[in-house]
């Protein structure tokens, strides 16, 4: 690679996505899983994606790896890597992408595990595909990656199946099979969940070295904020479908924008709470994607909405920084925010303890 | 007797569930090897109360929750619920106790047959046991799920995969509530759920919990959720409980060294603070040859030749706060009342 090759590499991302919509077709109508995304990973960076349960981080990420379903889908806006449009390729083109290239960790690993091939075999079998070894050398990678995802005694366990491991083992059995040919995009679909906090921080710092020392990008979709503080340079924010807000991690944090980023941060259970304390929840449930309100999707949950919210939909706003952006008419500190605040506390609807911390 | 003690055990006519030298192993093949998932554990529940089981990762924490269940029965120990020795009971009458306990698993999606739909899916333990008429039944389903935040209408109409992974867990929940079970045993139940959803979750079994006098065991991995839902926490180390202690006490205080080393590991929602080094060295031990004495032992920054060759048993240090632990980190300052069995 030469001089102004790399220069171009280290500015251009590495995977990016121009308004990508992803629908399914159901019998209650077009469900809008995700509905207009333009994210960009660059080399060795790290995004984290939150957002509740159903907003969309699993299909994106799928979307963006081409691991849709056949039947039933609609797919628009452009996906690409390395510059090149790799949205509208099929599974044939994208066999040489998998596994090298880009790779992911599941969600669920009982269900993405072969129940009934050893796990030692099915590490081997992606190394043989991918990166042509041989039978015995894949089975002796495998236990080394086993090892590295800091499963105990991995010689003994390459012959079980995987009902025979614990969960937080079978999670690690995934991360290990999406490591085996070290991707240059690693796609980790709640990679932690299972993982006691011990090995949730190993798992962890394993991803950050890989991504330091391989310059591999990650895109780490949790709903562990504590995991997203500690390990990702950017945060997007997803609400039915669409990111709402998106700023590099500190910032996210420090100067969050949207009500329902707040609401998000302030619903994590604390440990210098007491026990049984009341949780703060957002109340309601979120949109449907099959008919979503008119205006801003957070709407009918939102304790700062005003007429405007119900009728628009909010643009892409930018904050003080030109990398942070929300989609929200009252932003968290504006003169409206403020009021209805004033009126929130007054008739006790605030109960959540702000700035004890 | 090898196992971590008794001291723990409460003389309380509410007692609702009673756990003795539980121990449950896994031969593995034809080696006359085996796998030591749970190595004499005892543990006691009270009426209405919540245990919250935390620990490392394969340190048998699923295990116990199946066993009280009897999926599989323990290799020996017992289990007495609401004064009913489980291990005992005939299948008829054990399919009829796993009425009263139920469990929800940690992995939502593969728990849920993917043929049918959501709303059947809730509605089918109902329809097993015949308990009311079909329109009672649907009613009763319907508000659960609203209980849960699914919209019965969209679940009469959706198979698990068109709900997302924190869907299907609530799912599960509201299957695992419709029988009006005594007591849930709740393995990773929010793991896979949002914070805000885990906190309408958490507020959720709360107060179903004031509602039904129900009994909870949460088996988690979030020690901040865990902590706001107990009543008291047992934290358990490859295969033994290492401390039990009334949840607030334990934060406050942990005695254990594995117990301040879990702790010490949680990440903070904050990223002005530094993430920690991880302070636990060595490898993760074996369950096939555990380590003589405390368990802990190799791994422990105050392991003294006492540990390595006895096993410390459980004793007070504190009202309510026990340790399994020679040279326990809170144990100096107070009197020690050794109470070993
Ligand atoms: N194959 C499908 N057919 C129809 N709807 C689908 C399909 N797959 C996903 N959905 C819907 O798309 C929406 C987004 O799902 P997705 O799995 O991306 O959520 P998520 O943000 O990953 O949630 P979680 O945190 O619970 O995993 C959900 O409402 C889900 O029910
Ligand atoms: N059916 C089985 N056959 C063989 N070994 C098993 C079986 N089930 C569990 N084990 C082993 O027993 C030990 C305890 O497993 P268990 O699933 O109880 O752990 P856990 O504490 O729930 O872990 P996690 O937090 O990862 O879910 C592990 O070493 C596991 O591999
Ligand atoms: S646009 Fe309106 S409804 Fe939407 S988040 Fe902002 S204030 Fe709330
Ligand atoms: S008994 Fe010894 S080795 Fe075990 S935890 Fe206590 S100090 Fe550490
Ligand atoms: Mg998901
Ligand atoms: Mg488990």
């Amino acid at each position: 690679m030469n001089q102004s090759e790399m220069v171009r590499s280290e500015h251009e991302p590495l995977v990016e996505t121009i308004d990508v919509k992803t629908h399914f077709k159901t019998a209650r109508g077009i469900a809008r899983a995700v509905d207009g995304v333009s994210i960009q990973i660059r080399r060795g960076q790290s995004l984290g994606v939150v957002g509740e349960s159903g907003s969309g981080k699993t299909v994106l990420s799928r979307s963006i790896m081409g691991l849709l379903p056949r039947n039933g889908v609609i797919r628009e806006g452009s996906v690409r890597y390395q510059g090149q449009e790799i949205g509208n390729r099929s599974d044939k083109e994208m066999q040489s992408i998998w596994g090298r290239e880009m790779a992911m960790i599941f969600q669920d690993p009982m269900t993405s595990l072969n129940p009934v091939m050893k796990v030692g075999k099915q590490i081997a079998e992606s190394l043989r595909k991918n990166l042509g070894m041989s039978a015995t050398e894949a089975l002796a990678v495998a236990e080394k990656l086993l090892h590295d995802v800091r499963i105990p005694e991995p010689a003994r366990r390459l012959n079980q199946y995987p009902h025979e491991l614990s969960g937080g083992m079978r999670q690690r059995v995934m991360i290990a099979i999406a490591m085996a040919c070290g991707p240059n995009m690693l796609f980790a679909d709640e990679p932690t969940t299972a993982l006691d906090v011990t090995v949730q921080a190993q798992i962890l710092e394993l991803l950050s070295e890989q991504k330091r020392e391989r310059n591999m990008s990650l895109l780490l979709v949790t709903h562990n904020l504590g995991v997203v503080a500690g390990y990702t340079d950017e945060i997007a924010v997803m609400y039915g479908g669409k990111v709402v807000e998106k700023a590099p991690t500190k910032t996210l944090f420090a100067n969050t924008k949207m009500p329902y980023t707040e609401a998000l941060l302030s619903s994590i259970p604390r440990l210098d709470q007491p026990s049984h304390s009341r949780l703060s929840t957002i109340p309601g449930r979120p949109p449907d994607i099959v008919h979503p309100p008119k205006g801003c999707r957070f709407a009918p949950r939102c304790a700062y909405v005003r007429d405007l919210c119900l009728n628009e939909e909010p643009e892409l706003q930018q904050a003080d920084s030109p990398d942070h952006t929300y989609r929200c008419f009252y932003p968290v500190g504006s003169p409206e925010y403020l009021e209805r605040r004033v009126e929130l506390t007054r008739k006790g609807e605030l109960v959540e303890s702000e700035g004890s911390n | 007797m090898a196992g971590t003690g008794k001291a723990h055990l409460r003389d309380d006519q509410n007692v609702l569930l009673r756990v003795e030298d539980l121990v449950v192993e896994f031969p593995i093949g034809r080696t006359g090897l085996k796998v030591n998932a749970v190595s004499g554990i005892s543990f006691d529940v009270l009426k209405g109360e919540t245990l919250g089981i935390v620990g490392e990762s394969g340190c048998g924490k699923s295990t116990t929750g199946r066993a009280i269940m009897q999926l599989p029965s323990p290799t020996s120990g017992s289990v007495i619920f609401d004064g009913t020795e489980l291990t005992t009971l005939s299948g008829e009458a054990m399919r009829e106790a796993r009425t009263k306990i139920q469990m929800i698993f940690q992995d939502p999606i593969s728990s849920l047959n993917p043929r049918r739909n959501v709303r059947d899916i809730v509605l089918e333990p109902l329809s097993i046991w015949k308990r009311g008429t079909n329109a009672e039944q649907l009613a009763a389903v319907d508000k659960i799920l609203e209980h849960v935040g699914i919209d019965p209408q969209r679940a009469a109409e959706s198979k698990p995969h068109q709900f997302s992974g924190g869907q299907c867990q609530r799912i599960s929940i509201a299957r695992s509530l419709v029988l009006n079970p005594q007591m849930i045993i709740c393995d990773e139940p929010v793991s896979a759920l949002d914070v805000s959803v885990q906190a309408q979750v958490v507020n959720l079994l709360e107060d179903l919990k004031k509602e039904f006098e129900l009994t909870l065991v949460f088996i988690a991995h979030d020690l901040a959720v865990v902590k706001n839902i107990s009543d008291r926490i047992a934290v358990m180390y490859l295969g033994k409980i290492c401390e039990v202690s009334s949840s607030d006490d334990l934060y406050r205080n942990p005695a254990h060294p594995y117990t301040d080393v879990l702790l010490s590991s949680i990440p903070v929602p904050d990223p002005t603070v530094a993430i920690k080094k991880i302070s636990v060295e060595g490898e993760p031990p074996s369950p096939v040859s555990p380590p003589a004495g405390c368990r802990f032992n190799p791994r422990c920054p105050n392991a003294s030749d006492r540990c390595r060759s006895e096993e410390p048993t459980l004793r007070e240090i504190e009202p309510g706060h026990f340790v399994a632990c020679h040279h326990p980190l809170t144990g100096g300052e107070v009197p020690v009342t050794v109470r070993s069995n």
